[in-house]
């Protein structure tokens, strides 16, 4: 069953006439084609109206929209003979993460990513794409895997964030993340990271450190929740709004920031109204951005990445303005 | 001027606490320290040289009120951020040294508390000297959003240059280790230790509380607790935080 957001009620609506009066014409044998360009017309027109000027707040919501494409249907979409593995080899199979080899564009790369579910469900089994320690564990073996056999690594960041309850904590939750975070810092491997969702916190980041932080259209990248952060400053979780807005968290905000390197456009209406459109925009900023990093040497390509990295968060000494180059 | 252990209830003098490097004299209860204590329990007397002492950040985004925070902080405390870094020796040898200070802004990771401890893990790199951070921090700061997160990466990826090039980083966890700073530089020591008591993890009490719904067993997210699920190498009364600091330095040192 589909979802709608408040903001694409209108849309939705004028959608549902325009099928309806479709097949009532089919059915009357009547020529209402005039009347339906004119709806059709007047459908492309709010669309754009709708999705050209979303609020972040909105697009928070769009990025956790229930029918947008996840990791898997993005690895199906862009890949050839996806073929997933499991396990840390230390706990267990965390299906809050997937990964695995595949193809793309006739190379063979590794793939992985935070999995949502698509149903209450399976939303249940995937723990709502929020990892325990096991599934950065088993991201970190296949990316060590890939740096091994000298293969890219392409991630799709999707996930509210690390799981927080008794078991995550007790298995060493910030251990997971740290040790992610250190050891692709320095992979011997170009690592393309795609932010396809929603980006939480620290349990997005353990699989979001690259040479390259594309974001998709209507995606969100962001330190805390926006209504987590509501709570904490303004004790008022409805505030979730004015948080949204002041953390900084679309992708338009984060390229102008120069926190991310790239922002993929989606199709009119979203990634969920038309998730191959979706996937072809982010099959050719891939593909670029791979060719790109492709002749670099290893070393010069840690050297490239720990420079980036480096550069974040523009510090000075108090009294001279200007900024200290890292 | 009279103090009352959080732990045991006990009223204490302030000079006796003092004299007692701020530890509860009936119960052992360990009081947050500043920064300042901090260095003067641990280093050398007169051997600390500071490093960026004046490198601060701006306020990346814009964030509400984050300024008025900041000089507030920066009144009480007397420092600039929330960590102080530089290097000093410890029973004569030589460190490079961070400590964070849980009054400011919960010793949270914002653009200079990263920046200064990349470049004590650079300055310690340079050097060859082994590296010491002193954790106390309630993780990335809010009010610089992405640009807090990304210091989680930043530091990671300087210790991890560090430790490629085999030169020791010791991380002292102390009460409380959470969030971003736990899930970056806190849990990436060579060797892990932390004070008796100190609150360590990823999420906060509260938080899991909430989420999960029961309360949480005795003892959760302490560092005896940590120590028994394999997550630090010990858990070291702070009488004896030289003295073990001393041991490690001398077996470490590159
Ligand atoms: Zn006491």
């Amino acid at each position: 069953m589909p979802t709608y957001l408040d903001f694409e009620r209108p849309l939705v609506e004028l959608e549902e006439k325009i099928a309806e009066l479709t097949s009532f014409s089919q059915e009357k044998g009547l020529d209402l084609s005039e009347e339906i360009a004119k709806l059709r017309q007047r459908a492309e027109e709010l669309k754009r109206e709708i999705f050209t000027h979303l609020t972040p707040w909105q697009k928070v919501q769009l990025a956790r929209h229930p029918d947008r494409p996840t990791t898997l249907d993005y690895i199906r979409l862009l890949c050839e003979e996806f073929t997933e593995l499991h396990g840390d080899r230390l706990y267990g199979d965390d299906p809050a993460v997937v990964g695995g080899i595949a193809w793309f564009a006739g190379r063979p790369v590794m793939v992985l990513g935070h999995q949502k579910g698509k149903d209450t469900r399976e939303n249940m089994r995937r723990n709502f794409g929020m990892p325990h320690p096991e599934g950065f564990r088993k991201a970190l073996r296949l990316m060590l895997q890939a740096e091994k056999f000298g293969r890219p690594v392409i991630t799709f960041i999707d996930t509210p964030g690390a799981y927080c309850g008794i078991g995550a904590e007790e298995r060493g939750q910030s251990v997971a993340i740290a040790q992610n975070l250190a050891r692709m810092s320095f992979l011997r491997v170009p690592i393309i990271v795609v932010v396809i969702g929603e980006g939480g916190s620290g349990g997005a980041l353990a699989l979001a450190v690259g040479d390259r932080i594309l974001m998709q259209e209507h995606a969100i990248f962001s330190v805390i929740s926006p209504e987590g952060c509501a709570s904490i400053l303004w004790k008022d979780a409805s505030r979730a709004k004015e948080a949204a807005e002041a953390l900084k968290l679309t992708a338009q905000d984060l390229l102008a920031l120069g926190l991310i390197d790239e922002v993929v456009p989606e199709p009119l209406g979203g990634a969920h109204r038309n998730r191959e459109g979706a996937a072809e925009y982010l099959r050719g900023a891939i593909l670029r951005h791979l060719e790109e990093l492709e002749g670099i040497p290893p070393d010069e390509l840690c050297r490239q990445r720990y420079a980036k990295y480096r550069r974040v968060g523009p510090t000075f000494y108090r009294g001279e303005r200007e900024e200290c180059d890292a | 001027m009279w103090v009352k252990c959080p732990q045991c209830g006990e009223i204490l003098y302030h000079k006796d606490i003092a004299k007692n490097l701020k530890v509860c004299q009936k119960c052992n209860y360990h009081f947050r320290l500043t920064a300042q204590e901090r260095l003067q329990f641990t280093l050398d007397e007169g051997s600390f040289k500071e490093f960026d002492r004046d490198l601060v950040a701006n306020n990346p985004l814009a964030f509400p009120g984050y300024e008025e925070k900041l000089a507030a902080a920066r009144e009480a405390t007397g420092l600039m951020e929330a960590i102080v870094t530089g290097e000093g020796t410890i029973g004569g040898y030589p460190v490079v040294i961070g400590v964070l200070d849980s009054r400011f802004i919960m010793g949270s990771m914002g653009a200079a508390v990263g920046e200064k401890l990349a470049r004590a893990a650079e300055a310690a790199l340079a050097q060859r000297l082994p590296l010491l951070v002193f954790v106390a921090s309630g993780g990335a700061r809010m009010q610089e959003g992405v640009v807090s997160l990304m210091q989680m990466a930043k530091t990671a990826a300087a210790l991890e240059a560090l430790s490629q090039a085999r030169v020791p980083y010791i991380s002292v966890l102390t009460d409380p280790t959470t969030g971003g700073v736990a899930a970056s530089f806190g849990m990436l020591g060579d060797v892990i230790l932390a004070e008796p008591g100190a609150l360590i993890g990823f999420t906060g009490p509260r938080v899991i509380e909430q989420t999960i719904r029961q309360k949480l067993p005795e003892g959760f997210q302490r560092a005896e607790f940590l120590l028994e699920r394999g997550m630090l190498d010990m858990v070291v009364h702070r009488k004896q935080m030289r003295s073990v600091l001393v041991r490690l330095l001398r077996w470490y040192k590159s």
